[in-house]
């Protein structure tokens, strides 16, 4: 019992991950229609966002501390951020240690603004040619994307701790009235579900309840009808994009403590997101969500040791593998809509 | 002779009875039109007849054999060929070249893995689709890309494109949908040209009442999955179930 | 002779005689000058645009003929790959079995996953055929280690069991050979400061290559051909007109899956080792690259784009800083470094930023790829030249008048 709840707890922050990317994909193919094969890219850039802000909060100049010396007898030039300057040097070191959540703040407008320059820039003039152009445009956006963060931060995965308050683990056994010690969680990764969990039911919430996520749901359904009633349906759909780039965004920023990010990190995500997308099903939202998870928890349970003994190397193609196997059975997806994308 | 026999087909869609019990024959060198309101299942009538859709009960045979379970090529094959509300044309492609892939079929069947031979060394296949081109009054555009033709000339490469097959059964899904006048009176002309000069049975759905009346031979007029009345086009103009059920609703609008 | 049109035959004997020129004209510079670095006549070098070129060719039958975009067929590449080694393991190091080899296992491969990916169109399919690429690394990685060799992949070793060959003593190369012709024997030929390479391999390659360009040729201009145009622009109407588009297209897929059996048992025949990465999806998405960069759905196009990218691989990535400073010195010195820093980030390790600003480029404004570019270009000179010729008649004409 012990060992299946850890396989679920293990698979659930990639899951939140895959849902929360997965999620952004569905908006923006479900209002826009276009495949976006940089809206990994996106997720990456999210992640930059938290490395960005460590880096700068950590900027300082260099002094010469007058108690300590090298180990030549000279006295020791240490590093002191300008924070410590500005708030002293508790409540400095408590800021960069706080660095990740705050970098949430900043990469929401980054986020919408770089969605929002995609969505205008490039995407909007290809609503009307072939999908497979859609893909290719994207995928060479992609790369343009990652080359640029490659250009500036190197190719190597950058360490990016959590908070410490954050960075300890969690007995859930002991909680659950197991025997302790037998399922440890790490607390920043049960943030990150709740964190995920928050976010999509936040995007439920705003397309069920509010009047723009109505229009758009409508969007979605029948996108000529809805400009048909004279609602200015491009202007809502920028703003979506401008979301589902903050979503993929926020995803990323909370996902740096658990991967040190690298430049290629959205493409990995990116791929499997995909999958999960037409999993769930094409254009469905809680298909997507739903996908996200279940592959997340599916590759946690290949990876257990008694089964990679019968069968090894099971848990790196099993999403694969239930892929194509719903596809070929249930080209819709788990909870596709008949037909979408068909012809 | 009935080339095509049509019998207690049912189709159900969630609560709706898009066809009940259809019965029809239509014989076999005529024309034969189907009319009726919107919603009547006409258009579910005809994706049942080529293969698109498979009804819940009932049979549906042409020239003898059942053409229920059989992908829509294979139907083609058997010899009904069918025209689109909007031509379907390979756009892509240039007339000549739109012409041909009828031609391939009718002489290939459904596959043929002819990878080595050129395309301008079947002199028998160009033969043919020049022929049906001049016939069709097109040959002039040959080298013309599809998709730049007129609506009307689409229409025209379409309906030749289902000819070159030399099929016996021509299914039309309201050829003159969207025309002009003068285009939907070409149509017409050509249609009946068709019909003089081959040995071709016609089934046609429309909506318009001077198409159908200039052409059918027979009508069917069907109204929520029913056949309502067969006959004459003379007897269907007077006749008062038809009034009540659709002329009256048409000359509303 | 071989039943061609003019057209088409002009451009094989083009590309044939580029192919057998290859090692002068892709040598222009000097050795030992500055511009030496831009040669790319070196074996090695030319190998790689010839089977790349095979594969891309290969891939465009696929994607240029059908629409179908397929993220997945470097997996036949790899299949090929450690196919052909099979073969030098087991049976012999000439490399003809291996290269049969890589093409029938490879086709099989394509037969089995085009049968199950080609149940769905569209972006479906694009996405099984990614879901295979990674499917097909994670396999060759880790779970098939005992026939793929995992993650250091394979090579042939003296000891290996090959029926055919004499056996080698202990430590020394197994060597890819033609009954004899080893693939890296090669003929220097020195004229003046210019050094020109022609190496075995080089050559074999090429002889594939134009096989398959030749092959090519028929096939767009054959019947099937146009039944995948017809494919690619209407299945619908395919459908009503009696044709079964899915036998077409799994030809199709087949045929090109070949192509990079072929492409990858001559990676093998040049190369004497394979390892999963040539599986991977990236590569996958190279292939694409190569063919809508040269022009998707034109003959020599995805050639051109093989080239292209191969060259800015191993070329345009060497140049440095330094290099940058070396051509710029001439400049202020203020103008020079705002120059190099202004480069820079599109040479060296930079070149994939320069790539992918290239491809979104071409996807954008070329559809039709560099080879619809150059026929723009061309059209638009000879459109100035005629207006040229116009002018100089009017004139002509206008003057007795006077």
């Amino acid at each position: 019992m012990d060992a299946i709840l850890l396989q679920i707890l293990n698979g659930l922050d990639k899951g939140s991950a895959y849902a929360l990317i997965a999620l952004g994909l569905t908006l923006i193919f479900g209002t826009l229609g276009v495949v976006n094969f940089a809206h990994g890219a996106l997720f990456m850039i999210g992640a930059f966002c938290a490395v960005t802000l460590n880096r700068i909060l950590t900027m300082g100049h260099q002094v010469i501390d007058p108690t300590r010396t090298d180990f030549l007898g000279n006295p020791l030039k240490v590093d002191v951020p300008y924070l410590h300057g500005l708030f002293g040097e508790s409540m400095g070191n408590a800021i960069i240690d706080w660095s990740v959540p705050l970098a949430i703040l900043i990469s929401i407008p980054v986020m919408v603004i770089i969605g929002v320059i995609m969505e205008r820039g490039l995407i909007r003039h290809f609503y009307k040619r072939p999908h497979a152009d859609q893909i290719l445009v994207t995928f060479g956006l992609a790369i343009v994307l990652q080359e640029i963060i490659k250009y500036f931060y190197g190719a190597n995965p950058i360490p990016t701790p959590a908070p410490a308050a954050f960075s300890g683990t969690f007995d859930f056994g002991a909680a659950m009235g197991f025997d302790p010690h037998t399922i440890i969680y790490p607390l920043w990764r049960m943030l990150y579900f709740a964190f995920s969990v928050i976010i999509i039911s936040g995007i439920f919430a705003f397309l069920r309840f509010t009047t723009f996520g109505m229009v758009v749901r409508a969007g979605m359904a029948d996108r000529e009808t809805v400009g048909l009633l004279g609602i200015d349906i491009d202007k809502r759909f920028t703003f979506m994009f401008g979301l589902a780039a903050a979503v993929a965004g926020l995803a990323g920023v909370m996902y740096a403590p658990i991967v040190s990010p690298n430049y290629h990190i959205g493409m990995d995500f990116l791929v499997l997101s995909f999958v999960v997308v037409v999993v769930g099903g094409m254009g469905s939202l809680p298909g997507a969500v739903l996908a996200g998870f279940l592959l997340g928890i599916l590759e946690s349970f290949a990876s257990m040791a008694w089964v990679l003994n019968i069968l090894p190397g099971l848990n790196q193609i099993i999403i694969y593998l239930v892929a194509i196997i719903i596809l070929l059975v249930r080209p819709r997806g788990l909870m596709g809509r008949k037909g979408v994308m068909e012809e | 002779m009935s080339i095509l026999e049509i019998k207690n087909v049912n189709m159900r869609f969630g609560g709706l009875q898009a066809l009940d019990d259809v019965n029809l024959n239509v014989v076999e060198n005529t024309v034969h039109a189907i009319i009726g309101p919107n919603g009547a299942g006409k258009s579910t009538l005809l994706n049942v007849l080529v293969g698109k859709l498979i009804p819940d009960t009932g049979s549906v045979m042409f020239d003898g054999k059942s053409v229920l379970g059989r992908a829509p090529y294979e139907i083609n094959q058997m010899g009904i060929s069918r025209v689109f509300q909007t031509p379907e044309i390979f756009g892509d492609l240039s007339v000549l070249e739109n012409m041909m892939i009828p031609c391939f079929a009718h002489r290939d069947g459904a596959f043929e893995l002819n990878a080595v031979a050129s395309v301008t060394s079947q002199k028998d296949i160009i033969a043919h689709a020049e022929h049906v081109l001049e016939e069709m009054n097109m040959a002039e555009k040959r080298h013309m890309h599809a998709s730049a033709l007129s609506r009307g000339d689409k229409r025209r490469l379409e309906i030749g494109m289902c000819l070159a097959q030399e099929p016996r059964l021509l299914l039309l899904d309201e050829p003159t949908a969207g025309m002009a006048r003068a285009d939907t009176n070409n149509t017409i002309d050509l249609l009946r040209q068709i019909k003089d000069e081959r040995d071709i049975t016609i089934a046609i759905i429309e909506h318009d009442m001077h198409v159908v009346f200039s052409l059918a031979e027979r009508i069917t007029v069907l109204a929520q999955g029913k056949p309502l009345v067969e006959d004459t086009p003379d007897n269907i103009k007077g006749h008062p179930k038809v009034r009540e059920a659709y002329l009256g609703e048409s000359a509303d609008t | 002779m071989l039943k061609m049109e003019k057209r088409d035959r002009n451009l094989l004997i083009i590309v044939t005689l580029m192919l057998v020129f290859a090692p002068f004209l892709l040598n222009p510079f000097p050795e030992g000058s500055v511009m030496a670095q831009f040669n790319a006549g070196y074996p090695d070098l030319m190998q790689r645009f010839v089977i790349f070129g095979i594969f891309a060719i290969g891939f465009n039958i696929l994607f240029g003929l059908t629409g179908y975009l397929s993220f997945g067929h470097a997996i036949f590449l790899g299949v090929g790959s450690y196919a052909a080694i099979w073969m030098m393991k087991l049976l012999t190091m000439n490399v003809i079995p291996a290269i049969i080899m890589a093409i029938v296992i490879s086709g099989i491969f394509a037969l089995v996953i085009g049968w199950i990916s080609l149940r769905r169109s569209g972006i479906y399919f694009s996405i099984i055929t990614l879901a295979f690429a990674l499917m097909s690394f994670a396999l060759a990685y880790s779970v098939l280690t005992p026939i793929t060799g995992g993650e250091t992949g394979l090579q042939p070793k003296a000891a290996d069991l090959r029926i055919l060959d004499a056996p080698l003593a202990a430590g020394s190369t197994p060597r890819a050979n033609l009954f004899g012709l080893e693939m890296s024997s090669s003929y220097k030929l020195e004229i003046g400061n210019w050094l020109f390479t022609f190496s075995a391999g080089y050559y074999i390659a090429a002889v594939m290559l134009l096989l398959s360009f030749y092959l090519s040729i028929r096939i767009f201009r054959s019947p099937f051909g146009m039944m995948l145009r017809a494919v690619k622009s209407n299945q619908q109407r395919m459908n009503y007109t009696g044709l079964n588009p899915k036998p077409y297209t799994l030809a199709a897929f087949v045929i090109s899956g070949m192509y990079a059996g072929l492409a990858g048992g001559l990676m093998v025949a040049m190369d004497t080792q394979v390892g999963p990465e040539r599986m991977f999806w990236t590569a996958s998405g190279e292939v694409v690259m190569m063919t809508i960069l040269g022009g998707a759905g034109t003959l020599i196009g995805p050639v051109l784009g093989a080239g292209l990218i191969k060259y800015m691989e191993n070329i345009i990535s060497k140049i440095n800083a330094s290099i940058l400073h070396e051509w710029f010195y001439w400049l202020p010195d203020g103008l020079e470094n705002l120059l190099v820093t202004v480069i820079y980030p599109f040479i060296g390790k930079g070149w994939h930023l320069t790539l992918g600003i290239i491809f979104m480029l071409v996807v954008i404004f070329l559809p039709g790829g560099l080879v619809e570019g150059s026929q723009k270009i061309g059209a638009l000179i000879r459109r100035k030249l005629d207006r040229g010729k116009d002018k100089a008649k009017s004139s002509k004409s206008t003057k007795p008048a006077e």
